[in-house]
């Protein structure tokens, strides 16, 4: 094969995939906006299904549910998950050291069936020996926190990999106390991938199906539930109205986070330039 | 106030607290449920409860172990098929992902920089959006009277509608289309660090490209080829959603088997024994990955 032709075939390889990749959401778009009842026959545009999105109070209350469950759990889980990497990365030798870095990556290969079912018989045998917690919102929430601290463990260590450790030692040196350490030098150095710990913790609990059904009691169906047990009856137009938001939403908070992080990485490579310049004079 | 600092401050410096925080948080939510699992894997269904393990018998407590659940599924022909086949499926996607991959991974290593990190975000968008609705958006392009069928039709190029809904196939499309990313990223991670000066000491040494990239490229990737494998094979061996959404009643798949256990049957043991069982398989690959992972750790320090 001559140069040209490698070429070319290298661009229509990467070209099919990004096709094989869009193709279902862009479908999902543009139907969305045909006015026929049949979600696959064009007929021709018009805001219908958001109209009828608007006066879906069951599909309204869910996303709702949905985004204070996301917020909540995603908290929770960038909290947790800068526990788990900070001891993980800190203490390179403890007693169960890799007990915890299995226990933490657990929750990311295991099937979301397996760990919505044993997550649902602990709290069904807590609920039986102490008579709480009720299933609701609470029980999602520690599901998509449990999902989302393992994540968020992963998203924060690679960070912590990449930092200079000198500069802890260095802020010790000059008399920080550990606590100072930390929110001085450590968690703004921390700070862009906690952000987008948070940004994918709150993805995933926007999007869990599976841990949610295990855990949901009567009366807490969040988004993802409602359009599962649609999309199993069948096809429904609201749903690609409701998808079509949801796409817009996390393709303009993806662009403009992953503006901001690499800001915050320009501005991070700005002032180590100037502050090694500072010392040479 | 001042005593709330000092709180943190021992908690900081105390490396019991910094371990002992995700050790409470993870040992609570992975290891215990797991072993209650475990536990209500081996009792037997009573009257909308699960029979007790320990039973006191004059006093003394008996202990009591429930084989039924795992004898029904070692006995029953169709948990044996079930299995086989969610093993089958898993390692049709893999494989596919990897034809679809490794190529795709190879050609944006080797594209301009300036555009690595778009091609690389438009791999992760797609991600980003919600998994349920991408695998929604393949049924209304696959029923019969769907949007492939539907162009196919009104072109010319087919008659009568195909049939690519609720079999094998539609399986397949959603696993390898909801999978590739994974297998993508860690391909790529690892192809864009290999040194192309051994590909070019190869070429001055007269190998040809085909063979330089069998003889070098990929043993080099092999790490990242595991990596990938591991993670499309893992969560698809138990996947529930794709199945449900896309498979058929002949594509059989363990996760919702779980699934019509537990929420249809309401046999808690059996779905515990099917988890128990499923996490069995998954040991060894996970064992793999793991060992992958290690390696790669090693490899870089």
């Amino acid at each position: 094969m001559s140069q040209a032709s490698n070429k070319l075939f290298a661009k229509s390889w990467m070209i099919a995939v990004y096709l094989f990749l869009y193709l279902p959401i862009v479908t999902l778009v543009v139907f969305s906006f045909n006015d026929s009842k049949l979600v696959t026959v064009w007929s021709h545009a018009s805001l219908r299904w958001y109209h009828a999105l608007m006066e879906d109070s069951d599909l309204i209350a869910a996303v709702f549910l949905s985004l204070k469950i996301a917020f909540l759990s995603a908290l929770m889980s960038v909290f947790f998950g800068t526990f788990t990497a900070y001891a993980l990365h800190r203490y390179s030798s403890f007693r169960g050291r890799t007990l915890l870095s299995s226990m933490s990556s657990t929750p990311l290969v295991m099937p979301d069936v397996i760990v919505g079912l044993s997550l649902l018989l602990m709290l069904v045998s807590m609920q039986h020996w102490l008579g709480f917690p009720q299933r609701g919102l609470f029980t999602i929430l520690l599901g998509h926190a449990l999902l989302g601290t393992a994540y968020a463990a992963v998203v924060v260590t690679s960070r912590l990999k990449e930092m200079d450790s000198r500069l802890d030692e260095a802020a010790m040196d000059l008399g920080c106390k550990p606590l100072q350490v930390f929110t001085l030098v450590t968690f703004p150095l921390l700070l862009p991938a906690l952000v987008s710990a948070f940004l994918l913790t709150f993805t995933l609990s926007f999007d869990d199906v599976v841990l949610s059904s295990f855990l949901s009691g009567p009366g807490y169906s969040t988004m993802p539930m409602v359009i599962f047990s649609r999309a199993r009856l069948g096809l429904n137009p609201t749903i690609n109205a409701v998808a079509t938001v949801t796409i817009a939403v996390v393709t303009v908070a993806v662009i403009a986070s992953s503006f901001y992080q690499s800001h915050l990485e320009r501005k991070r490579k700005r002032e180590t330039a100037l502050a090694y310049s500072d010392k040479n004079v | 106030m001042n005593s709330l600092v000092q709180f943190f401050n021992n908690l900081l410096r105390g490396r019991r607290a910094v371990i002992g925080v995700p050790y409470i948080w993870f040992g609570f939510l992975v290891l215990v449920p797991l072993l209650i699992v475990l536990k209500i894997s081996l009792s037997e269904m009573e009257q909308a409860s699960v029979s007790n393990m320990i039973s006191w018998s004059d006093g003394w407590p008996t202990l009591k172990l429930n084989f039924t659940s795992y004898m029904f599924i070692g006995s029953d022909a169709l948990y044996i098929k079930t299995y086989l086949s969610s093993l089958k499926y898993a390692l049709i996607t893999t494989l596919l992902c990897l034809a679809i991959g490794y190529p795709f991974a190879y050609f944006m290593a080797r594209s301009p920089k300036h555009l690595q990190s778009m091609l690389l975000m438009m791999i992760m968008l797609p991600f980003w959006t919600s998994f349920l609705l991408r695998i929604y958006a393949w049924k209304t392009l696959l029923v019969s009277n769907g949007v492939i069928n539907n162009v196919l039709m009104s072109i010319g190029i087919i008659d009568a509608p195909l049939s690519m809904m609720n079999n094998s196939f539609s399986l397949v499309l959603g696993l390898v289309y909801s999978y590739l990313p994974f297998m993508i990223l860690p391909l790529y991670a690892n192809l864009s660090k290999l040194d192309l000066r051994y590909l070019e000491a190869a070429a001055d040494l007269g190998t040809s490209p085909f063979k330089a990239f069998w003889l070098i490229t990929v043993p080099l990737s092999k790490a990242g080829i595991v990596a990938g494998s591991m993670l499309v094979f893992i969560p698809a061996v138990g996947e529930y959603v794709i199945p449900e959404l896309l498979g058929g009643p002949s594509t059989l798949m363990i996760g919702r088997v779980l699934w019509d256990e537990f929420f249809s049957n309401n046999d808690w043991p059996m779905a515990s024994a099917v988890a128990v069982v499923m996490i069995l398989i998954i040991l060894v690959p996970m064992a793999i990955l793991n060992k992958s992972q290690a390696a790669e750790a090693g490899g870089k320090k």
